[in-house]
């Protein structure tokens, strides 16, 4: 029996790496817990309420999509829709092509890995640079993303300092702060010679049609700042209907990403520049993506378009903890993505096994800041995966075929039942099941109990 | 693309149809997010320079402390928004440079750059600037010092009040302190793209 491709890759996983990622995902999920719970009054009324307005937002997308749009063109955005990842990387290629433009900075927008825009676009000799540090290193080393938030979790400085040294960007040196101003003094120059400047958005004002981007580093602004033309990747589930929903999202979405009040740059977006603004894009797109969005609608978990990317399922996960981001095989891990990634992969099957990956221990919804149910997400896509017989959605799971049978038959149950004393007097190791014997490596049968009911059953009858 | 554009809100309205009835939108009280702290608050300028402190920002409440400040750490070239200048300018000695234009073709010549807020949150040290209220995008961001003056009735108690407030301005950026990354390693670097030091200026 083939253990499950998690498995497998956690087999490999050098034991650094999973106490960086073990300590950085406690650290982050203790420190933000304490946060909410000493910060509000209610918190867990926050994340309840969140959810059900991204539930409403899910559910009423047919009205708000076209009232946003009309929103952003009122204010000067040109709008764009993509129905799958190619048609979207083509429309950014166009845009660019349009302008002539040949140099783009991006800001850290999980839909463009989503749609490997910037593999796209090298094709036509584009330069797609990536400015968020984490993401910069990540693309100079071909790598890719292995958490939302904090995409090099995986990486210690030494690797950094050696893709550093190795681009010439300086003698090795691995002091994270040398390292910080050395991707700065590069970086900074990219920024002011770019033509376009490549955002997502992490909420979309249906009110206002404010696209709503946040930032520690500041590469967004400097995207924003510098090149003459913005264009904005969005999701079609981005949306939240008021301005004023934007205080609650904003305050949960910080803290349950890396455990702050309120990130250090907050930017609400629009339209292009204003005509005194020397600074800024002249020029603004908005293009909204589907790329499988409206089937996970169309789908019984569609509960998981309310997410807003914040990474704390990740912490929280104890299979994340241990397994990190690229045992995944997505670009979304962790719990959010054992429901997200099969949903949008081109075939299920591929990624069937991710949902079962997964103890349902249920950490994930309590600290999920929009309230998704993902273990019962989880729950149905594993139903999902055994009716469309999936191999991938059995790998790892011993055959059950013989329990099947001993379960729908009265007279073999009573017989095993019986039989079943033995396991008290034969050595577990002998047993030849490789499963039973993988099963008490670590763990303690109790006494054998089986046949007590019915033996109490028949007992209370007679008397 | 308009073809695009039909075939995916086809897709949303057909993948919705089957719904029998809709989430409805519930309404929330501003106060649900108010922090506890927060809500008593009587000295704006005075709880707005504490958190700024808390996120490594650096509150001055007279220019003379910021000259003497920026002078300390040798940082005497600068960019000033023309329209601020002719206040500040006599608190600054000969030694300074300060340049009322913003030269894009040499940002790294700035040591620091001083330009409007627009506003202020009490309630977490946030900065708020706007482009048709601060001069330059670039000038806020490029220097490793950024100086955000501020006068005292522009500040907001807390968050929603802010956002209850946000300007007709095609962009609005809120700044709570230096620019800063924990990607290597989790360990808190400040001054990544934007500025390393981030100071609020009281003009009264």
């Amino acid at each position: 029996m083939a253990k499950q491709p998690l498995d497998q890759f956690v087999a490999k996983l050098p034991a650094a790496t999973r106490t960086a990622v073990y300590q950085a995902t406690k650290g982050t999920h203790e420190k933000r817990t304490k946060m909410l719970l000493d910060q509000f009054a209610d918190a867990d009324q926050l994340r309840r309420l969140a959810g059900e307005i991204k539930q409403h937002v899910v559910e009423n997308l047919d009205t708000y999509l076209p009232q946003v749009e009309a929103k952003l063109k009122a204010n000067g955005a040109q709008v764009h829709w993509a129905a799958t990842g190619e048609e979207a990387c083509e429309t950014v290629r166009q845009i660019m092509q349009a302008r002539g433009a040949t140099k783009m900075v991006k800001a850290k927008t999980m839909v463009s890995e989503e749609i490997e825009l910037a593999h796209y676009l090298e094709k036509f000799g584009i330069e797609a640079l990536e400015t968020d540090l984490g993401e910069f290193i990540v693309q100079i080393d071909h790598d890719t993303p292995s958490h939302l938030v904090r995409p090099i979790i995986h990486k210690n400085r030494r690797e950094i300092a050696q893709s550093f040294e190795r681009e010439g960007l300086g003698a090795y040196n691995d002091d994270p702060e040398t390292i910080t101003r050395r991707a700065r003094a590069f970086l900074r120059h990219k920024f002011l010679a770019a033509d376009v400047g490549l955002t997502g958005a992490n909420f979309v004002s249906v009110e206002s049609g404010r696209l709503v981007v946040v930032t520690n580093e500041g590469n967004s602004r400097f995207s924003l700042a510098a090149p003459k033309c913005h264009i904005a990747l969005v999701g079609i589930e981005k949306l939240v209907p008021r301005d004023r929903d934007l205080g609650l999202f904003l305050n949960l979405l910080v803290r349950s990403a890396t455990a702050q009040q309120l990130t250090v740059y907050t930017e609400f977006i629009s339209g292009p520049k204003a005509p005194t603004q020397p600074d800024g894009p002249e020029e603004m797109h908005v293009i909204f993506v589907d790329n499988r969005r409206t089937e996970v609608l169309a789908s019984d978990c569609r509960a998981i378009l309310r997410c807003i990317r914040c990474g704390a399922c990740l912490n929280v996960c104890p299979v994340y903890r241990q397994a990190s981001g690229h045992a995944y095989r997505s670009v979304y891990p962790g719990p959010v993505g054992s429901v997200l990634s099969p949903l949008l992969a081109a075939e299920f099957a591929t990624k069937a096994d991710l949902p079962k990956a997964c103890s349902v221990c249920g950490a994930c919804n309590e600290a999920c800041p929009v309230n998704i149910p993902l273990p019962d997400l989880l729950l149905r896509l594993r139903d999902q995966g055994k009716r469309a017989h999936a191999a991938l959605a059995s790998a790892g799971t011993p055959p059950m075929g013989g329990w099947a049978l001993m379960a729908s038959n009265p007279s073999i149950w009573k017989t095993a039942l019986f039989g079943g004393k033995m396991i008290d007097v034969v050595p577990h190791k002998l047993v030849p099941v490789p499963a039973m014997q993988a099963w008490t490596e670590k763990r303690t049968l109790p006494k054998w109990q089986g046949g007590e009911f019915r033996r109490w059953m028949k007992n209370r009858k007679k008397s | 693309m308009s073809d695009s554009r039909e075939q995916i809100l086809n897709r949303v309205r057909t993948a919705l149809a089957p719904l029998t009835e809709r989430a409805p939108l519930p309404d929330w009280d501003r106060d649900l997010v108010v922090l506890r702290e927060a809500r008593a608050v009587t000295d704006l300028w005075a709880h707005f320079a504490a958190r700024l402190k808390a996120v490594s920002g650096t509150p001055f409440a007279t220019v003379a402390e910021l000259v003497a400040y920026l002078d300390q750490n040798n940082w005497r070239h600068g960019y000033c928004d023309p329209a601020l200048w002719p206040q500040l300018q006599s608190a600054f000695p000969a030694s300074f440079t300060v340049e009322t234009e913003f030269d894009r073709t040499r940002v790294d010549d700035y040591a620091f750059g001083i330009t409007a807020a627009t506003g202020a949150i009490a309630e977490t040290g946030t900065l708020v600037l706007s482009d048709r209220g601060t001069s330059r995008r670039l000038a806020a961001l490029a220097p490793w010092v950024h100086i955000a003056a501020l006068r005292r009735e522009q500040i907001f108690a807390d968050l929603p009040a802010a956002v209850a407030a946000l300007p007709a301005d095609p962009n609005v950026i809120w700044v709570t302190g230096p620019s800063k990354t924990a990607d290597v390693e989790g360990i808190l670097i400040e001054g990544v793209h934007g500025p390393g030091r981030q100071i609020a200026l009281l003009l009264g």
